[in-house]
């Protein structure tokens, strides 16, 4: 599946509420069902640390493509987590450089969930694409 | 206090009808800043569109009636808090400038390499970080004074921590995570008893409890504007002429100064001496005017009404399964800092506020404190004279809620 491609599935998983706390509440089925990020990668070198709650990524290459894995102690965060890796994960580093992730928008994350400027989605974004950067260097070497 | 009473209350505060995600809200941050009267809103409009002129310099009609405005309101802050003498107000931007202020200035008149200051674990990081830099400058030491479980400030470690290279205790009147109400006028009397000065942060209190800064004899007391119903950017510190008159100014520039040539400058007499530059003349005045409303309502019926909803509020969040409260000292201010089973402050914040309630979450600038319970954080609570035991019942089914949904 394409990056595209899963952004507007989960645009349409979301669209399908009206209420916000029913939005909330498939955020955290997000949150519930992400895969555990093995302890060992819950180092101070992967933390994304903020006000509120703390961010975990990890991402490693395997046959040209990143593969992210991610945590975090509060589960709305660990929803959006999730909806990044479920979107940006297991495409190349050009691919996740490039990306327009537009699911954030259209689906109100910006507007809703970007309380706190370090934890935003902003700097988990801009972390993700500085793997896809810095993924691209080596390949280049 | 009457339910009919504080309606008219509620009715002064324009901001409480707003509507928060479609929901009527109901703020429960006042630890963090308090909402603002009508008349103290008015106030500032009346004063900037009456008589704004830059105070103390002006020999023009303007300038005068704002000048007296200013003196006017140190007038009755000093009045406030029973200092005995007006030039011990010194206006400042808030409580974290008030401690700056003394933190560098009281050092510099009186710490040497190999002092120190003591303080308590639960202190706001704004009554640390000052005293820590002042520590790094110097070459001192910072003491830190444990508390138990409750969250109630271990005395006789306190006593032990105090000995001659020990120059000054600062310590918070109430705690803004915990909500103790700190034994104050013992804390003072038993660094008095070693000649050692105490500065007490009232930020937390001053809103709350009536103070009294001769009857406590502290040294400095220093509170916040914005917390007590006026306007942000205003800040108090009382210190005793005695100390005010020893300490060098803290900045330089127009009306601190007596004289001044390229040689030499002298400095203006107290309190302007520590008033560097223009002031917030109209923060003074919208302070003052905020005193007098909290002052018409009467701080001790405050504090007995804020003491029914902070009695009530336990008493039903207790209800709720898995509730832990996290602050449970005998003597305790409205504020209840809380945690459901592993359900993070975050998550349990948010989703609180699409419910329209405002409360705070994370570590509330007490990170130390924080640390030391070994928790991530904490939800908290803090209330006001002008919110009710419905909005309470509403926020308890609240935390019900989204604790359900959270499990």
């Amino acid at each position: 599946m394409t990056i595209n491609e899963r952004q507007d599935q989960i645009i349409e998983e979301f669209a399908q509420f009206d209420d916000w706390m029913d939005k909330y509440a498939l955020l955290i089925d997000f949150g519930n069902s992400l895969d555990p990020l093995d302890e060992k990668y819950k180092t101070p070198q992967n933390i994304i640390e903020g006000c509120q709650s703390r961010v975990w990524f990890h991402a490693e290459m395997q046959d040209g493509k990143i593969i992210f894995k991610g945590d975090s102690d509060a589960v709305l965060v660990k929803g959006i987590v999730h909806l990044l890796i479920d979107v940006l994960s297991g495409h190349t580093p050009d691919e996740i450089v490039n990306a327009d992730l537009y699911f954030i928008e259209k689906i109100g994350l910006r507007e809703h969930l970007s309380p706190t400027r370090s934890n935003g989605l902003v700097a988990m974004v801009k972390q993700m694409k500085l793997y896809g950067l810095a993924f691209k260097a080596k390949e280049n070497k | 206090m009457t339910n009919s009473d504080i309606q008219d209350i509620r009715n002064d505060f324009p901001i409480l009808t707003e509507k928060i995600h479609g929901k009527n809200l109901i703020y429960f941050d006042n630890a963090a800043t308090t909402q603002k009267p009508r008349c103290v809103v008015e106030k500032i409009e009346d004063a900037y569109y009456h008589y704004n002129a830059n105070i103390h310099r002006g020999v023009h009609y303007l300038s005068q009636v704002a000048t007296e405005a200013n003196e006017n309101s140190r007038g009755i802050i000093a009045n406030f808090i029973h200092a005995k003498n007006n030039h011990e107000i010194i206006f400042t931007r808030g409580t974290t400038e008030a401690i700056n202020l003394v933190a560098f200035s009281f050092g510099e008149a009186f710490c040497k390499e190999g002092d120190e200051i003591v303080v308590s674990v639960m202190e706001h990081h704004s009554n640390i970080v000052p005293w820590q830099m002042l520590c790094e400058r110097k070459g001192m030491k910072l003491r830190v004074i444990p508390m138990n479980d409750r969250g109630e400030l271990l005395m006789d470690e306190y006593k032990q921590l105090l000995n001659e290279k020990t120059r000054l205790v600062a310590i918070a009147h109430v705690s803004n995570v915990l909500g103790t109400i700190n034994p104050v006028k013992e804390i003072i009397n038993i660094a008095h008893k070693n000649e050692i000065p105490v500065l007490v942060d009232g930020a937390q209190a001053v809103p709350h409890l009536p103070v009294n800064v001769t009857e406590l004899d502290a040294d400095f007391y220093v509170f916040s504007g914005h917390k007590i119903y006026a306007s942000t950017g205003i800040g108090v510190l009382y210190g005793k002429e005695k100390w005010l008159n020893l300490m060098p100014p803290y900045q330089g520039g127009g009306e601190m100064i007596s004289t001044v040539t390229f040689e030499k400058t002298t400095y203006n007499e107290l309190p302007f001496k520590f008033e560097a530059g223009t002031p917030d003349y109209v923060g003074s005045v919208a302070l003052a005017e905020a005193i007098q409303y909290v002052e018409k309502i009467g701080l001790q019926n405050i504090d007995n009404y804020e003491r029914e909803l902070l009695n009530y509020a336990t008493a039903k969040l207790s209800e709720v399964e898995g509730l832990r409260i996290i602050g449970t000292a005998k003597e305790k201010s409205a504020v209840i800092s809380f945690l459901v089973g592993n359900i993070h402050p975050y998550d349990m914040g948010m989703l609180l506020d699409k419910l329209g309630i405002a409360v705070r979450t994370g570590h509330h600038c007490a990170q130390p404190l924080i640390d030391s319970l070994g928790i991530p954080g904490t939800v908290r609570a803090s209330f006001a004279f002008y919110n009710t035991k419905e909005e309470i019942d509403t926020f308890v089914e609240a935390v019900k809620k989204v604790s359900e949904m959270l499990r």
